[in-house]
């Protein structure tokens, strides 16, 4: 019971993050995913994606500004899971609807925005998930802190890619919501907003969060 | 040197579509693995269309399982298919989920008037049209301009014998239609609605008299359903699927090229013609290729959607790159 006291945001954060696959390959024996499962399988790994990757840069402020630390056990896996579906991702892309054609997959990538923007997304996330390893930041030290500030960008360039991608902005706003929550997640990190907003919070709640070992912010 | 006759030669789509099929058969990866699994995506990747959610009558399927395909042999979809597959945005913006809100749409009783620029100017009720002209089946092509495809057997009449009948005055150059605007059977017409309803549409008075542009009142034999614009839809198989309007109240002739509703919201990427073109790249969809739906990875799209023969004439001389 302890342990799960522990440890529940963990439990949470690695079956609410496969539950999407779960349901993919689920509806795949129901034959639940629409007329064009290709189409189907493509939009939905590409939401967990940024779902998961919002989620990964939402831990530290939630550290820093709200005290929750026990969100920074989570951040790793969150990230990682959201590569692991940015990679699903591009694979249905390349794989199961270009059929590996690099002629075809090489204009796509060149001809349309949205092609480019989720391409570089994924080529930022690469070196990311490979050095996530315990390892590789004992080795990396000082310059594993910044290599990872890298997905400050990768995220904003996830959400541009949806949004390049949707028919009208204007009737469809999602990206533009996705694009306010990260705006805001990284503004957080701003020293200055960081301070200000801490001590909004502090107020009322007289511990202050601990800085932990690592943490990019 | 014997000479090869014409039907010796594989046609494109054919030896494309060979290809197509070789590549994947290489493909030892992923969709291999997929395909032994099975399911839905298994049975997509081994180009077999998935069963239909919900059987059709038991009548229907025991008399006559003939299987109904285009001039190029590609089979049609199916009529479940067809008809929970598709955009209509005036009920929601998700394909899947139009049937259903369609389900309890009111087709009956309607009316269409015919008007503007004509000698003769006429309001028809939907039977009138169903009885005045010999309803056909045309097996034709769809080309969403998202990139996916099907074949669909439509039942309607050429849109050239009813304009024959209003009598077109010389003035008139081109035909603007327009969809019932009614926001409380289309929940996405809503006062919180962004779209400018009702929808409208157009097309030049000489591409509406062309002989493939079909007034659809029907599919697979059977009265259009609602999720498909009934009762009265527009098919131009060489168009991109948004110039085929549905739910058609009002068709008007007019002097100047009328407004539509894609074109208006976004000018750049929404043509007045919007002609299936490989040629012509969008921002966001390949026009290159096409997923043809029930079939494994994707096919070349053909100029004017395999119509070129037909309707390339109406455009000789025009920079299809500048009137996209």
């Amino acid at each position: 019971m302890n342990w799960l006291r522990a440890n529940w945001l963990r439990v949470l954060v690695h079956a609410g993050a496969l539950a999407p696959l779960g349901v993919i390959i689920l509806d795949n024996y129901r034959y639940n995913l629409t007329a064009n499962p290709i189409q189907e399988i493509t939009v939905r790994t590409g939401k967990a994606a940024l779902v998961l990757l919002v989620l990964s840069l939402a831990c530290t402020p939630l550290n820093t500004v709200f005290g929750f630390r026990q969100a920074l056990q989570v951040r790793r896996a969150l990230g990682l899971y959201g590569f692991m579906y940015a990679a699903l991702h591009l694979a249905i892309f390349a794989v199961l609807d270009y059929g590996l054609d690099l002629q075809l997959i090489g204009q796509a990538i060149v001809e349309k925005y949205y092609v480019i923007a989720g391409f570089v997304a994924f080529l930022i996330l690469v070196p990311l998930a490979i050095t996530s390893t315990r390892g590789w930041m004992a080795r990396l030290g000082k310059r594993w802190k910044s290599l990872h500030k890298l997905v400050y960008l990768a995220v904003p360039v996830a959400v541009l890619h949806f949004a390049l991608l949707v028919k009208s902005l204007s009737s469809r706003p999602e990206p533009l919501i996705f694009g306010a929550v990260v705006i805001m997640l990284l503004a957080l990190r701003i020293p200055v907003i960081r301070r200000a907003s801490s001590k909004l919070r502090f107020k009322n709640a007289p511990f202050r969060p601990k800085r932990v070992p690592g943490s990019a912010d | 040197m014997q000479k090869i006759r014409s039907s010796e030669i594989t046609p494109e789509h054919v030896y494309l579509s060979r290809r197509r099929f070789m590549r994947l058969g290489t493909l030892a990866l992923g969709s291999t693995a997929l395909t032994a699994c099975g399911g839905q995506l298994g049975e997509t990747l081994a180009g077999r269309s998935a069963p239909a959610a919900s059987a059709e009558p038991v009548a229907a399927s025991t008399s006559a399982p003939e299987i109904k395909r285009d001039e190029f042999g590609d089979p049609a979809n199916s009529f479940e298919t067809i008809s929970t597959y598709n955009n209509y945005y005036e009920f929601t913006e998700d394909k899947e989920g139009v049937a259903r809100l369609a389900a309890n749409f009111k087709s009956e009783p309607w009316m269409v008037t015919v008007g503007g620029l004509v000698s003769n100017p006429r309001t028809y009720d939907i039977d009138d049209l169903r009885r005045k002209f010999d309803q056909e089946e045309r097996i034709y092509r769809l080309r969403c301009v998202e990139g996916w495809s099907m074949v669909i057997p439509w039942i309607g009449f050429p849109l050239h014998k009813l304009l024959k009948e209003v009598q077109p005055k010389a003035e008139a150059k081109y035909v603007r239609f327009e969809s019932l605007l009614d926001p409380k059977q289309y929940p996405n017409q809503g006062p919180f609605s962004l779209y400018p309803w009702p929808y409208t549409e157009g097309l030049r008075l000489d591409e509406a008299m062309h002989d493939l542009t079909l007034m659809v009142t029907g599919l697979y034999g059977k009265p259009l359903p609602n999720s498909n614009g009934a009762p009265l839809r527009l098919a131009v198989p060489w168009k991109y699927g948004f110039k085929s309007i549905k739910a058609i109240v009002k068709i008007e002739l007019t002097a100047e090229q009328p407004k539509t509703l894609w074109n208006t919201l976004a000018p750049n990427e929404y043509g007045f013609y919007s002609n299936v073109n490989p040629q012509r790249p969008h921002p966001r969809w390949s026009q290159a290729t096409e997923r043809r739906i029930g079939e494994p990875g994707r096919r070349p799209t053909l100029m004017f959607n395999g119509y070129a023969e037909q309707v390339a004439g109406l455009y000789a001389g025009m920079d299809l790159q500048v009137n996209y």
